[in-house]
């Protein structure tokens, strides 16, 4: 059943990326993927992709332990408007952070058009995963070891340094690795906001996109099959260290 | 929204204040108070930047016109076909990624098995695609001149520019948050529980539904909450497959597309309001089920 | 619960199926047809689809409507999107369903060689024209910022960039003098959006200084209050929309009706009142002005040469405009 499931939609139309990305062979592959306006919008892509999960990880850990662990009025509206990045059309996150942080902004910061912004809409859009993941196994962690660890006399540092953070790094990682997929793949709300300036801040879907619509197949194939192997070695090794940190630090 | 649980950092202990002495305790009472209040500082601002203001831009834009035209922008039959066509889509790839997560972060977490690490990856993969590819893909496979295309046209199955099309191209692009959200939870549940549980006579299915699903219930949750999100969002990887045909295969997010191109701001982000309520509505509807759940299991 | 499980998922698939299956069997009756559009007359069809209604030949004849950029709508009909009428921005795109065998290759053999609307590129600018641009080589001067789509994504880009190029060669410079001028001109371009309304959504966002963009894009901006001018320099393009019947039987017949209502001159007068220049004379709305120096594609060469030698990935001139610009700001 899961097998099935798997083949369809995600095995199937992998092999069939796979198949547009290699038919002209690895020689064509590699050509299109040295292509220099190519490689500038990989780059970019995983550059920015890595500042964006860095930024998560942090902010997204300790967005969740405040709605976890601390009581203020007001949090559960707060707690309901996480997943909102996810509901709004990507069109619409990318027109509201234009007329906010773009050209005659409110708050006097105009990131439009610029590097900052294409880290601004993938921030906006991978909000949820950290602290979605970091979420339930806080709720589930007991407070009774933390509390223990406490009464012997560590200070809080200690306990978050020794305690908290070991038991959360599995899901940290997890948060971490798929909001890296997401910011690799991303595309909607960045079209408005980058304009989309080739060498600048053209990122890797924008460039893939440009090439779909320019028959360029192969083209898009083979980029969007190198920010997949990226991803793909990033995500493996992201699971290898959660593996050796949940194996090791216990 | 959980049981309200104390703040540890926010009272020492009363061994820790006998065995440093009282005013060492205060003092790391205090610094731990201001502490707590910074983070939630740091974390409340940061949502603030980057969560609310885009959020209240969207609620401002959408009533700053008045309720009439939001009422007129939300009637509109293709925006009311757009709204059901969504929630059906939704309603259809939702349950089937639930049932595929759970499965799978099982499979990946209590399973024994070669090419684990190889699946958990898998699983994440349609993620780093983009959406738009995502979309070509399926057309790739499932399109008129695609690899299944053919025998489903043979069989009398319409795939893209179709519903089921839809479909799956919303279930790719949602299908990894259920097990991603529930693989941390059973990791740390570990597996004492359902060892017990197996060993005082239980089958499988009731060790699952008694011990195991009620552990994990919050990842399950959050998962089922981003994967309807995600669903109902929606735009690239639906817009390929779509055909985008007015009335038939217009979703919610295609329709805000369409009424940005004709610069109808309101019914645009109207729509794109009606989304977001979707998506509370999910949590509100998802949080009540747990907590029902929880209190029958008490009972 | 295996089995409990699987009969819930068939269950929720087969209601799937079933649901796509009615809505695709419903498209085959005469009295329906399907419009496949690109996205800019979107506003003019839903005037023209009730005015077709209320002639003779449109009596109960219901529409279904679909619209999105150009070359997307072009390829999702050769795709299996199902198409009984199709308008794009280029004519490539009509080729390509010629090519599919969707669309016979006599399509353009009629009084208007297959187009339903003509336009031409303008020069958009901020209310007064503060830059003073008034021609092409305006444009070039210090400071000023441009706005145009990305040629690979839009149809419109695409009418922009020969524009420039036809207009550099009309005013007396040699094929590599313009092709510099186009390098010269894309140093000047700020942003790049995917589509011709994404481009003008920036430009009234209040990003650059000038925007190049369709004639009637234009006017029913400035129709809409947008505070905008425009400029139409002496030397400019002729825009072609192509508009043709995709498949035979019942409903192409219907179909060519509609192809013909559209041709007619109320409908070309429900064209011109939109911005849109009418391609028959005799049209009592049409006042549009005549650029002195007005050429067509086909005086470049033709849409399949200019496509090869601008716009070919890897060799194209554009494209290497594009690569050498990213080399430049690399440095």
């Amino acid at each position: 059943m899961l097998g099935i499931y798997l083949s369809a939609l995600v095995l199937l139309p992998i092999a069939a990326l796979t198949a547009k990305a290699t038919s002209g062979g690895p020689g064509v592959l590699w050509r299109e993927i040295t292509n220099p306006e190519a490689l500038a919008a990989i780059k970019l892509t995983l550059v920015v992709a890595v500042v964006v999960v860095a930024l998560n990880a942090v902010f997204g850990t300790l967005i969740a332990w405040v709605l976890v662990r601390d009581e203020f009025p007001g949090k559960r509206l707060v707690n309901a408007l996480i997943d909102l990045p996810f509901a709004l059309p990507t069109i619409v996150a990318g027109l509201v952070l234009l007329s906010l942080y773009g050209h005659g902004s409110p708050v006097g910061v105009n990131v439009a058009f610029t590097r900052a912004s294409v880290a601004l809409a993938l921030l906006f859009v991978t909000l949820p995963f950290v602290v979605r993941s970091v979420q339930p196994v806080l709720h589930e962690l007991e407070l009774s070891m933390e509390e223990a660890a406490a009464s012997l006399g560590a200070g809080p540092f200690t306990v978050v340094r020794r305690i908290v953070l070991p038991s959360l790094t599995p899901a940290i990682v997890s948060g971490v690795a798929l909001s890296f997929a997401r910011a690799v793949g991303e595309f909607g709300s960045l079209v408005l906001i980058t304009g989309n300036l080739p060498f600048k801040t053209e990122a890797g879907s924008v460039y893939v996109f440009a090439q779909i619509q320019n028959e360029n197949l192969p083209a898009a194939a083979a980029v969007s099959f190198a920010l997949l192997v990226a991803a793909l070695v990033v995500l493996g090794a992201l699971t290898f260290v959660s593996r050796w940190s949940s194996k090791h630090v216990r | 929204m959980s049981a309200s649980q104390p703040a540890t950092l926010e009272t020492p202990s009363p061994v820790s204040v006998l065995g440093r002495g009282a005013a060492a305790g205060r003092r790391r009472g205090e610094g731990a108070l201001a502490g707590r209040l910074t983070l939630r500082a740091l974390a409340l601002g940061y949502l603030a930047l980057l969560l609310v203001a885009p959020v209240g831009m969207v609620f401002y834009r959408t009533f700053e016109h008045g309720l009439d035209a939001v009422w007129n922008a939300v009637s509109a039959s293709n925006a009311q076909h757009a709204f059901w066509l969504s929630l059906e889509i939704a309603a259809i790839a939702v349950p089937l990624n639930t049932a595929f997560g759970i499965g799978a972060a099982l499979l990946l977490e209590r399973g024994r098995f070669r090419g684990r690490a190889a699946l958990g990856v898998l699983i994440d993969l349609p993620f780093a695609i983009s959406p738009v590819v995502v979309g070509l893909t399926l057309v790739l496979v499932y399109g008129k001149a695609g690899w299944l295309g053919g025998w489903l046209a043979d069989n009398g199955l319409s795939v893209i520019f179709s519903v089921p099309g839809m479909v799956m191209a919303t279930a790719v692009v949602s299908l990894p948050f259920v097990a991603r959200e529930t693989m941390p939870v059973l990791r740390e549940l570990g597996t004492d529980a359902e060892q017990a549980a197996a060993t005082l006579g239980a089958t499988a299915w009731q060790t699952f539904w008694r011990v195991t699903l009620p552990a994990i219930r919050w990842g399950v949750v959050y998962g089922v909450v981003l994967t309807s999100a995600r669903a109902l969002g929606e735009f690239g990887a639906v817009s390929i497959v779509s055909g985008r045909i007015e009335g038939q295969t217009q979703t919610l997010p295609l329709y805000v597309q369409d009424r940005f191109e004709n610069f109808d701001g309101t019914g645009a982000y109207a729509a794109a309001v009606v989304l977001a309520l979707l998506a509370l509505g999910t949590l509100l509807a998802m949080n009540l089920l747990t907590r029902r759940a929880r209190e029958r299991g008490a009972r | 619960m295996d089995r409990r499980l699987l009969a819930a998922v068939l269950t929720l698939c087969a209601t799937g199926l079933g649901l796509g299956a009615c809505g695709s069997s419903g498209s085959g009756s005469s009295t329906s047809l399907t419009l496949v559009a690109y996205s800019t007359p979107q506003g003019v069809f839903e005037k023209l689809i009730p005015a077709f209604q209320a002639t003779p030949a449109g009596k109960g004849v219901s529409f279904k409507r679909s619209y999105g950029p150009s070359g997307e709508q072009s390829r999702a009909v050769t795709n299996g999107l199902h198409a009984d009428v199709v308008n794009f921005s280029l004519a490539p795109d009509v080729e390509r369903l010629v090519k599919a065998g969707l669309v016979p290759a006599s399509w353009n053999h009629n009084a208007t060689h297959g187009f339903v609307s003509d336009s031409v590129v303008v020069i958009i600018v901020r209310k007064g024209n503060p830059k003073h641009i008034t021609s092409w080589s305006d444009l070039v001067k210090p400071g000023v910022q441009l706005l145009t789509p990305n040629p690979f994504t839009s149809g419109g880009a695409r009418w922009n960039v020969m524009a420039a190029y036809g207009a550099a060669r009309r005013e007396g410079r040699t094929d590599a003098q313009a092709q510099a001028y186009l390098r010269q001109l894309f140093q000047h371009v700020v942003s790049q959006d995917s589509s011709a309304r994404n481009a003008l959504q920036t430009f009234l966002a209040g990003r650059g200084d000038a925007l190049l963009d369709y004639e009637n894009e234009a006017i029913s901006d400035r129709k809409r209050g947008a505070a905008i001018d425009y400029v139409i320099p002496p030397d400019t393009i002729l825009i072609q929309s192509p508009l043709a019947v995709v498949g035979k039987g019942a409903a192409a017949s219907t179909a060519k009706k509609f192809v013909d209502y559209l041709l007619s001159p109320a409908a070309q007068t429900i064209w011109a009142s939109n911005g849109y220049r009418p391609v028959i004379s005799g049209v009592p709305a049409a006042h549009f002005p005549n650029p002195p120096g007005l050429f067509t594609i086909d005086s470049l060469g033709g849409w399949k040469a200019v496509t090869k030698q601008f716009f070919e990935p890897e060799t194209g001139i554009v494209t290497k405009i594009e690569q050498s610009l990213g080399v430049s700001t690399a440095k």
